[in-house]
């Protein structure tokens, strides 16, 4: 990452990434649903109780049987507690909320729990880092495990470590998901691209913070 | 939600020179860009910035669609008397946007 993107995203004063962030703290303490309920009714103030949340994601449900993202976990809250319909992937409000969360957990070392139940879906994840797909039959890793740091056109190939999503693309003008991020690496690479929030991707998100643990969330991230 | 951020210190001795940052929330579209389907997507910028120290406008900025969204505009101002700084972003759509931030000078 450039010196000048760096000084962008460690400047709250300049990161354009806060601006969500602020939309998302209103958007926690905003009543919602059948339940007229606000995400601090259950959970307080976030400062405190989301601290090192949004590290420790992808985490395993056991309603669903499977980890769940930051994204699909405030979903569930939304139609399981606050009984309000779900926000839809990358609108503007889901971006708010999980930049939010996850901002609560700057600086803190990524630590997704792997253990039996979540052993599996990491290995899916690693199967599909490491499976050649689409029409330039490119796996994940040949990008971003052989040649990282190398140049792709203008842009330097990073290593594949999602440590500040939802992140504010200068490319993007605005907030994105990894999500977002995945299905533009699957379309550059001429394959199936899956709906957000697909299962593949959930187990490849799993995956990647796994590859990223220890290192520092930055939520909410520049990047170019 | 239009929103905006201004960071500048609240307090400043006479005659410093204080920096004010504003970052302002806007998608900056720029009438140029088309939908999938080819339709023009109608232009939506902010076209005018200004930023007010008691009153006295001390730094105005005219802002064109190139300008990237969620524009960043940093500058500078003298302090000479406590008071109040009020920044004004006024775009297509009848967007306005004012914050106000105070200052103590001694």
């Amino acid at each position: 990452m450039a010196r000048e993107t760096r000084a962008i995203q460690d400047d709250d004063a300049t990161n354009p990434g806060m601006l969500w962030v602020l939309d998302g703290e209103t958007l926690w303490n905003n009543k919602a649903g059948a339940a007229d309920r606000s995400c601090a009714d259950c959970h307080g103030d976030a400062r405190e109780s989301m601290k090192a949340v949004a590290a420790r994601y992808p985490a395993f449900d056991p309603a669903r049987g499977r980890p769940l993202n930051l994204e699909q976990r405030i979903n569930s809250c939304r139609s399981g507690r606050q009984k309000a319909a779900p926000l839809a992937y990358e609108s503007k409000d889901l971006l708010a909320l999980a930049a939010y969360v996850a901002r609560q957990s700057r600086g803190l070392p990524i630590k997704p729990a792997i253990d039996e139940r979540t052993r599996p879906f990491l290995e899916a994840g690693k199967e599909a880092f490491y499976r050649r797909q689409g029409q330039l039959n490119l796996s994940c890793a040949q990008c971003h495990d052989d040649n990282w740091g190398k140049h792709l056109a203008g842009s330097v190939i990073p290593q594949a470590h999602p440590t500040g999503y939802p992140l504010y693309r200068l490319e993007w003008q605005g907030l994105g998901s990894l999500g977002r991020r995945l299905r533009n690496c699957l379309a550059g690479m001429r394959a199936q691209v899956p709906a957000f929030g697909a299962d593949e991707f959930v187990d490849l998100e799993l995956y990647l913070m796994w590859r990223a643990r220890g290192m520092k969330v930055e939520t909410p991230a520049v990047r170019p | 939600m239009a929103r905006a951020v201004v960071t500048m210190p609240a307090q400043a001795k006479r005659g410093e020179i204080v920096e004010i940052k504003t970052l302002a929330q806007h998608a900056m579209e720029t009438g140029f860009r088309r939908t999938q389907t080819g339709e023009l997507i109608p232009r939506d910028i902010i076209r005018r910035f200004t930023c007010s120290y008691n009153g006295v406008e001390v730094y105005r900025a005219d802002l064109h669609p190139a300008i990237a969204a969620n524009p960043l505009i940093a500058f500078t101002t003298v302090a000479t008397e406590s008071g109040t700084l009020s920044f004004q972003w006024v775009g297509d759509n009848g967007y306005t946007v004012t914050e106000i931030a105070p200052i103590r000078v001694e």
